[in-house]
């Protein structure tokens, strides 16, 4: 039987340098992918890579050692040692595996719980490895239910709302601020699934140009592409953010992208007209003592989430209700799994009686020379019937009714009384 | 007539309440109610002040209730021209209150008959009161505005979204909408000045005779030509212009109030008692 197996590292337990270092991009995934195909030790992949996290979800016939060959292959892969990230690295195997994954897509494990990016992104993945065909019988079933399971909780809880609410209620904000978001100029520096999300908020409110920075100008580039927008180099930020209104910031530095003294000087040569700044990034970009120079307006994550939390028992029943239908689902999952244990008892099984009433049937037609073709076809059809008649009942058994809990003993027992193997 | 006065006082005190009602209950049929009332006793009030000011034949402001009762209905006109023209109906809460006061304000003054009405025969006056009191009005609303102001600004930098956060409009909104007030108020009083300055020449012989009430009155035009021009050179708005045209609305009552009372003038028969 094989393992269900997932090593992975996300905003949790890793940090970004650490992240920076195993993220892999869209060529790199399918190189990896290509060759986690060839390794023996490994059966079906997917690798899923976002700013926030890296995944390899496996099936492999032995667990650990798929688990200690993945570790091998990210540090080869990626030239960095394995000591520099094994302590970041979580491991599942089994349900918990199959758990990790549905929660990562109904977006409970996110850095913003809730934020609907993270499924998006877990198709992509799953799509490539269905195109590098890394991706086999258990993980097709398994990312189809994870995509299911993810659905049906953003549909029925409210833990959706929550993320959608924050970048909402920045808007609003926005709007309490501006009047009208039309036209207005939006500088996105950084890049995340919050900030992106905000954009395309602010977009549909009819924002004016988006603005890009990004520390890697290629992704700038590629981010600003998609909001049609335009992409600086990261030190020009100074110099442009005179133009804009709405800043949102989600950078992974450590220290404060933005001080209070250059703001100050931006604020003079804008006239003093409002600045909006949106801080999604943990360690914050944005320092906070700009909120104390006129007209500028700073809110970082908590605040923001301070908006939206107004009432904390509520998201801890939608919390808990996505928990259930998660382990209701792992539960589900748990035994279309098992009935794939039963498949191969099921084959030896037709394949013995099968196997004996071949045996017997050349056996008697061997002294019943006599009879025409026609009766011996009949013979053969009769014996094919009365093979599928008698397997009918123990096959429908084993694969559904009347076998609940653990099933390997029944499975066990049925091997045992047939002498199967 | 007086029975006109009194009912124009009672629809503003309605309209304040309805007002009042509006921004505890946010309800649009309130606020409408409260507009309706608010522009009938504009006309009933428009209605008095015409046929007072034709009985008398002059212009209403021969003592302070009088001249209350035209502070009044000025604010009333300004404040339904600039929530007409700039869709700011939460505005409401602050000018229907201080109509009201002004109006029971008045209806508590005794009506007495000017001492000399000749001095208050001439179109240069009657322009010069009928543009500062609409100028001063407007100075009013754009006072109101800046406190408002101030309570929204406040509400986003505390990041408290309280009672008001929900119910004021954006800082942008009241932004503009103060400074078209000022602008609008700046505009009445530099003719306000002017035409005043003349009809002095007329009666008294000379432009400028650097009386308290004109000295006062050159200080707010200079106060708020400063602020207009802070604003456009080196952009003064939000908080900064929101607190200033607070002042300014300060240094406003005590012109127009406090130099009659405490400083004496040749405008102290206009609030006589």
């Amino acid at each position: 039987m094989r393992d269900i197996v997932l090593i992975g590292l996300n905003h949790k337990t890793a940090s970004v340098d650490v992240r920076e270092c195993i993220a892999f991009t869209a060529d790199e995934t399918d190189r990896a992918l290509k060759m986690l195909r060839e390794d023996p030790a490994i059966g079906e992949s997917v690798l899923f890579s976002t700013c926030n996290r890296i995944e390899l979800l496996m099936v492999a016939d032995e667990g650990q050692k798929a688990i200690n060959t993945a570790k091998q292959f990210l540090a080869a892969f990626k030239n960095v040692p394995i000591a520099q990230f094994e302590s970041s690295l979580y491991q599942y195997q089994g349900d918990d595996a199959v758990r990790h994954t549905f929660q990562v897509a109904a977006s409970l494990d996110s850095m913003v719980v809730g934020e609907p990016q993270i499924l998006g992104q877990m198709k992509a993945a799953y799509r490539k490895a269905t195109l590098e065909s890394t991706s086999g019988v258990i993980l097709n079933k398994l990312l189809h239910r994870t995509f299911f399971v993810a659905k049906k909780v953003r549909t029925e809880t409210g833990i959706g709302d929550h993320a959608v609410s924050i970048s909402y209620a920045a808007i609003e904000l926005g709007k309490k601020i501006f009047g009208d978001l039309a036209g207005k100029q939006v500088m996105l520096i950084g890049a995340g699934e919050m900030a992106e999300l905000a954009v395309d908020h602010l977009i549909r409110n009819r924002a004016g140009t988006i603005t890009v920075a990004n520390r890697t100008f290629a992704r700038g580039v590629e981010l600003a592409e998609r909001f049609f927008g335009q992409a600086i180099k990261f030190e020009e930020i100074v110099d442009t953010i005179k133009d804009v209104d709405i800043v949102i910031s989600s950078t992974g530095a450590t220290d404060y992208v933005l001080g209070k003294a250059q703001i100050k000087k931006a604020m003079r040569s804008r006239r003093n007209r409002s600045l909006f700044f949106i801080d999604i990034a943990v360690p914050r970009d944005i320092d906070p003592e700009i909120n104390r120079i006129n007209n500028a307006y700073v809110y970082d994550i908590d605040d923001l989430k301070g908006i939206v939390d107004e009432n904390v028992e509520d998201r801890q029943r939608e919390a808990t209700k996505a928990q259930r239908i998660i382990d209701e689902a792992v539960i589900g999952f748990r035994k279309w799994y098992d009935t794939l244990a039963v498949v191969p008892t099921i084959v030896a099984l037709r394949g013995k009686v099968e196997a004996v009433a071949r045996q017997e049937l050349e056996k008697t037609l061997g002294t019943l020379g006599h009879l025409p073709d026609g009766d011996k076809q009949a013979i053969k059809r009769m014996t094919d019937a009365l093979v599928n008649k008698i397997l009918h009942e123990p096959t429908h058994f084993l694969k559904k009714n009347g076998c609940y809990g653990d099933k390997t003993a029944t499975l066990e027992l049925t091997r045992k009384l047939f002498n199967l193997e | 007539m007086e029975s006109v006065f009194i009912i124009a006082t009672i629809l503003y005190l309605l309209s304040c309440t309805g007002y009042l009602g509006y921004l505890f209950f946010q309800r649009e049929p309130l606020q409408r109610m409260a507009m309706g009332l608010m522009l009938t006793g504009f006309v009933l009030h428009s209605i008095y002040l015409v046929v007072c000011g034709l009985r008398a034949g002059n212009f209403p402001v021969n003592n302070l209730h009088e001249t209350l009762s035209v502070t009044a209905w000025a604010i009333a006109a300004v404040f339904l021209a600039f929530s007409w023209g700039y869709k700011l109906k939460i505005l409401g809460i602050y000018a229907a209150p201080l109509i009201s006061m002004t109006m029971v304000a008045a209806h508590h003054m005794p009506d007495t008959v000017a001492q000399d009405p000749r001095l208050f025969k001439s179109w240069w006056l009657a322009a010069h009161i009928i543009t500062t009191f609409l100028g001063n009005a407007a100075f009013a609303l754009g006072g109101g505005l800046g406190l408002l102001y101030l309570l929204q600004e406040n509400a986003i930098k505390k990041k408290i979204r309280g009672f008001f956060f929900s119910r004021l409009p954006s800082l942008e909104l009241l932004d503009t909408t103060g400074y078209a007030c000022i602008v609008a108020g700046f505009s009445m009083i530099t003719i306000g000045l002017i035409t005043g300055v003349i009809y002095a020449k007329a009666v008294w012989g000379r432009f400028w005779s650097w009386d308290p009430k004109e000295v006062w009155a050159a200080i707010t035009w200079v106060f708020y030509a400063a602020l207009l021009h802070e604003r456009l050179t080196v952009g003064w708005r939000g908080r900064r212009a929101a607190i200033m045209a607070m002042v300014g609305f300060g240094v406003l009552l005590f012109t127009f109030f406090g130099v009659n009372f405490l400083l004496k003038g040749h405008h102290g028969t206009f609030t006589a008692m």
